[in-house]
């Protein structure tokens, strides 16, 4: 066992926990999005958790640190506010604020964390862009809603851990980096309609079932 | 060590080399002129294919008998397609003709292979010193430079390992197979050499640090997946001597000890793929690679791996995935690809450079290689040098040199008497310097210093006529469309960077602007994932830096300084210099925007008017009417007359 300080809070923990789960677990929440417990190799794509650690020089973040040692950390340091912050209101300036409509309201990530960072939903800074395609129906059970996603990855994680190989992936670059089915015409039919994993893994309801009657 | 390799390998050595030798002897010996000729990729775009079909045809026309050897590339861009014509019987030295078309050739095998006559409008030096002909090594774009890499490249036939051989090529591998490993890491890590891939990690620690990891599975991987735009000098490394990449990653093998690696080469390097593979066949035929090489208890087997156009993959992690068949994405460092790498286990990456470099530190050694160069950065840096210069194409030189020397001694200046403006070095990653640093030494803590980074060498230097804003809005939208979508800071921050840019650009700049970019980059620089990520906003923080002006003036007064922004400008007729009845303009026009005026001379319809300038290309220079303005309101508006009407 370890002990770390994080704000000023002695933590235990167990060598080679990872520090953001060590955070969470003792209610100390830092904004997260892409992390998923149990993955062996964190993405470390959302760039929301980050913490200062005494020693280095640069804001890291919290899911790829394995405490193996004794370290004070910091979770509100100005420097790791003004880079959640901002990337927050980078993912927020790409995203389709029609919260009313949305199924995630009142549930979701983005709007949690904005809550507790005090950043409103709407930038003042940067423009606001949507990509073309609202919705993807071309999956026989999901619908895909690009300008909801905030591209975690956690729907791939979980569907790979569910069913060993993922039936989702990322497709395209930059900024039309999209999620995207692997449907192959002819191929024996997808057993989405009951796994569901990727829908419930959704920080921001950009997976849903399709409706049906 | 064993001490039974010590015999096995230079006795095995030494029977190649005899061989190889003999051949080179065989070939120098034979009483017939011979033609090299440049042949790796940018001398066949240049036309080389063209001028050696053209010189084989004209040796039959003519019935002369010459051996036509082709060769790499040395790197003279300019003077592309490049031939040597060694002709002892004349009398002549050998003697170097740049821009030979096949017209040349079949001229220079008539006048000169024939009849004796070297063309000395053609020629551009002789290779060696001489009473006839000015020696290439009086020129400065020869004897500024200093070639430790690329010493072979343009001498020796790629395509034949013998060659290489016979220019004591593999020799440094049968030494060190004779010394312990310990003993290579440390020389190398005594020489200072560091990562030619743009960020300067000392080579020999990295060694070092996989060497020293438990794990047994080693690997190690050629990283030839050289993307930033204006940079080719892997490709011509590997197209002209690619022996010289297979020992130095033979030797780095050896020294970490890995039995497998791996050379990922872009796709879109035909030519290189090609002739690493050829490279790779000929030296396992002579045991130079495979089991027992040069009859050492060393093994190592070399594969190609074609990257498939993601500029990401010349990230080290991203590398690995797709490698590993997944998508191109980077990930999290630590662990470093030394630790956990291809297929998780321990992998060194070095550049194309870097291991070209190792072959030479090790042969003189590494007090030798000190002395090139500076106290931190020693050797010799290889810069692609395009652009508004007189002579570009690939430079060596000692690391120290200032940028002025490289730009206007070596490499002639900034053509057509126009002033220089700025040196984007560095790549999309790298910044943009202005002529007040022109005195910066080139070494990759001094160019870290000034908001650029050395990169992997690609410098493209800009005249009077380039507007920075544009340059930066160029290089961006390239990291954006090349960005792998996986960070936040990178996916949708570059986006934002491009996009304000744009807006920039096409005068719709507002106040607040430069503020934003500048924290959005810094933003971007902190938070993101990759090296590409990190550097991307380079361009735009050194060009913000060094040429605020341009952007004030883009934003403030809606003027582009250089005139190159096309929504920023205008075009129109002087109609006092205007000549009555010339049509050149009018007929030049693609979108009939210029007009006849009632006395016949011309005008030109803003609306219609696209800007691409090509009235003011066609307009003869006695008369030089048509003039450019930015901001486009100083175009006095001329009323175009209606159409008159036809008549039946």
């Amino acid at each position: 066992m370890i002990t770390i300080r994080v704000d000023n809070k002695k933590l235990t923990v167990k060598e080679g926990t990872n520090l953001l789960k060590a955070c969470l677990d003792n209610d100390i929440y830092i904004p997260n999005l892409c992390y998923v417990e149990k993955m062996s190799h964190p993405p470390a794509s959302c760039r929301l958790c980050f913490v200062e650690i005494e020693g280095e020089k640069h804001p890291i973040p919290a899911c790829t640190v394995k405490v193996t040692r004794e370290i004070v950390v910091k979770t509100d340091s100005p420097g790791v506010r003004q880079l959640q912050k901002v990337a927050l209101q980078l993912l927020l300036s790409v995203h389709h604020l029609d919260c009313r409509n949305c199924e995630a309201n009142r549930k979701c990530a983005l709007q949690k964390i904005a809550k507790f960072l005090n950043v409103g939903l709407k930038s003042k800074h940067l423009d606001h862009f949507l990509k073309e395609m609202e919705i993807d129906q071309r999956h026989p059970f999901l619908n895909y809603y690009p300008n909801r996603c905030v591209l975690c990855g956690r729907c791939i994680h979980v569907c790979r851990d569910r069913n060993k190989q993922a039936q989702l992936t990322f497709a395209n670059r930059g900024f039309d980096t999209v999620i995207s089915f692997f449907i192959k015409p002819g191929a024996p039919p997808l057993q989405c309609d009951a796994c569901r994993a990727c829908i419930e893994a959704c920080p921001v309801a950009a997976i849903l079932p399709k409706i049906s009657n | 060590m064993n001490p039974a390799n010590k015999v096995h390998t230079n006795s095995q050595y030494n029977a190649l080399r005899q061989k190889a030798e003999k051949k080179r002897q065989a070939f120098l010996n034979e009483p017939v002129p011979k033609i090299h000729i440049g042949m790796a990729t940018c001398g066949i775009a240049a036309g080389a294919l063209d001028t050696k079909a053209a010189f084989e045809d004209a040796l039959a026309r003519h019935s002369v008998n010459a051996r036509i050897h082709t060769v790499g590339c040395i790197g003279h861009c300019y003077a592309e397609p490049y031939v040597i014509i060694d002709h002892p019987d004349s009398g002549f030295p050998p003697i170097f003709y740049h821009e030979v078309t096949p017209g040349k050739a079949g001229m220079l095998t008539n006048l000169f292979l024939k009849e004796g006559d070297p063309r000395f409008e053609h020629v551009l030096g002789a290779t060696v010193q001489n009473e006839m002909i000015p020696w290439i090594m009086d020129f400065p774009r020869f004897n500024l430079e200093k070639r430790v890499v690329m010493e072979k490249c343009g001498r020796i036939d790629p395509e034949d390992i013998d060659e290489y051989i016979a220019e004591d090529g593999y020799s440094t591998l049968a030494d060190i197979l004779q010394r312990s490993p310990e003993e290579i890491i440390k020389e190398i890590k005594d020489s200072g050499l560091r990562g030619r891939g743009g960020a300067g990690f000392s080579t020999g620690r990295k060694w070092e640090l996989c060497a020293n990891t438990s794990q047994n599975d080693k690997l190690l991987i050629c990283n030839a997946d050289e993307g930033d735009p204006g940079a080719y000098m892997d490709r011509t490394i590997l197209e002209s001597n690619p022996h010289q990449v297979l020992e130095g990653m033979i030797i780095c093998a050896y020294a970490v000890g890995a039995d497998k690696a791996i050379v990922y080469v872009r796709a879109e390097y035909p030519l290189a793929v090609k002739i690493i593979t050829q490279a790779i066949q000929q030296a396992k035929e002579l045991g130079l690679l495979g089991h027992h090489i040069l009859g050492s208890s060393f093994d190592l087997d070399i594969d190609v791996f074609q990257g498939s156009g993601a500029f990401v993959c010349g990230e080290e992690t991203a590398l690995i995935r797709s490698i590993e068949g997944f998508r191109g994405m980077a990930r999290h460092r630590p662990p470093y690809p030394v630790e956990r790498g291809l297929w998780g286990k321990p992998t060194v990456i070095n550049n194309v450079k870097t291991l070209a470099t190792v072959v030479p530190v090790l042969s003189n050694g590494s007090a030798w290689y000190r002395e090139i160069g500076t106290e931190n950065s020693p050797g010799t840096a290889i810069f692609s040098v395009v652009g508004n210069v007189v002579h570009p194409g690939l430079v060596e030189i000692p690391m120290g040199v200032t940028l002025r020397t490289l730009i206007f001694d070596i490499c002639g200046g900034i053509p057509g008497k126009k002033k220089f403006k700025a040196v984007q070095i560095g790549g999309p990653s790298g910044g943009c310097l202005p002529e007040e640093l022109l005195d910066t030494p080139i070494d990759f803590d001094s160019l870290t210093e000034t908001g650029a980074m050395m990169g992997s060498g690609g410098m493209v230097v800009m005249d009077e006529d380039t507007c920075t804003v544009d340059i930066s809005r160029y290089f961006l939208d390239f990291t954006q469309k090349e960005s792998c979508g996986k960070c936040t800071f990178c996916r949708i921050g570059t986006f934002h960077l491009l996009s304000i840019l744009e807006r920039i650009t096409k005068g719709e700049g507002r106040d607040g602007d430069i503020e934003q970019l500048k924290q959005l980059s810094e933003d971007i620089k902190n938070g993101s994932l990759c090296g590409l990520g990190k550097t991307a906003p380079n361009p735009v923080l050194t060009s913000l830096r060094y040429f605020i002006d341009d952007y004030e003036a883009h934003i403030k007064e809606k003027r582009c300084p250089a005139m190159m922004c096309r929504p920023l400008i205008a075009y129109y007729i002087d109609l006092d210099k205007c000549a009555r009845g010339c049509d050149a303009c009018v007929g030049c026009c693609p979108v009939e925007a210029v007009f006849n005026t009632s006395n016949r001379k011309k005008g030109i319809d803003q609306i219609l008017c696209v800007k691409c300038g090509e009235c003011l290309v066609a307009c003869p220079p006695e008369y030089d009417a048509v003039i450019k303005v930015s901001p486009p309101e100083l175009a006095p508006i001329l009323e175009r007359p209606p159409e008159p009407v036809k008549k039946a």
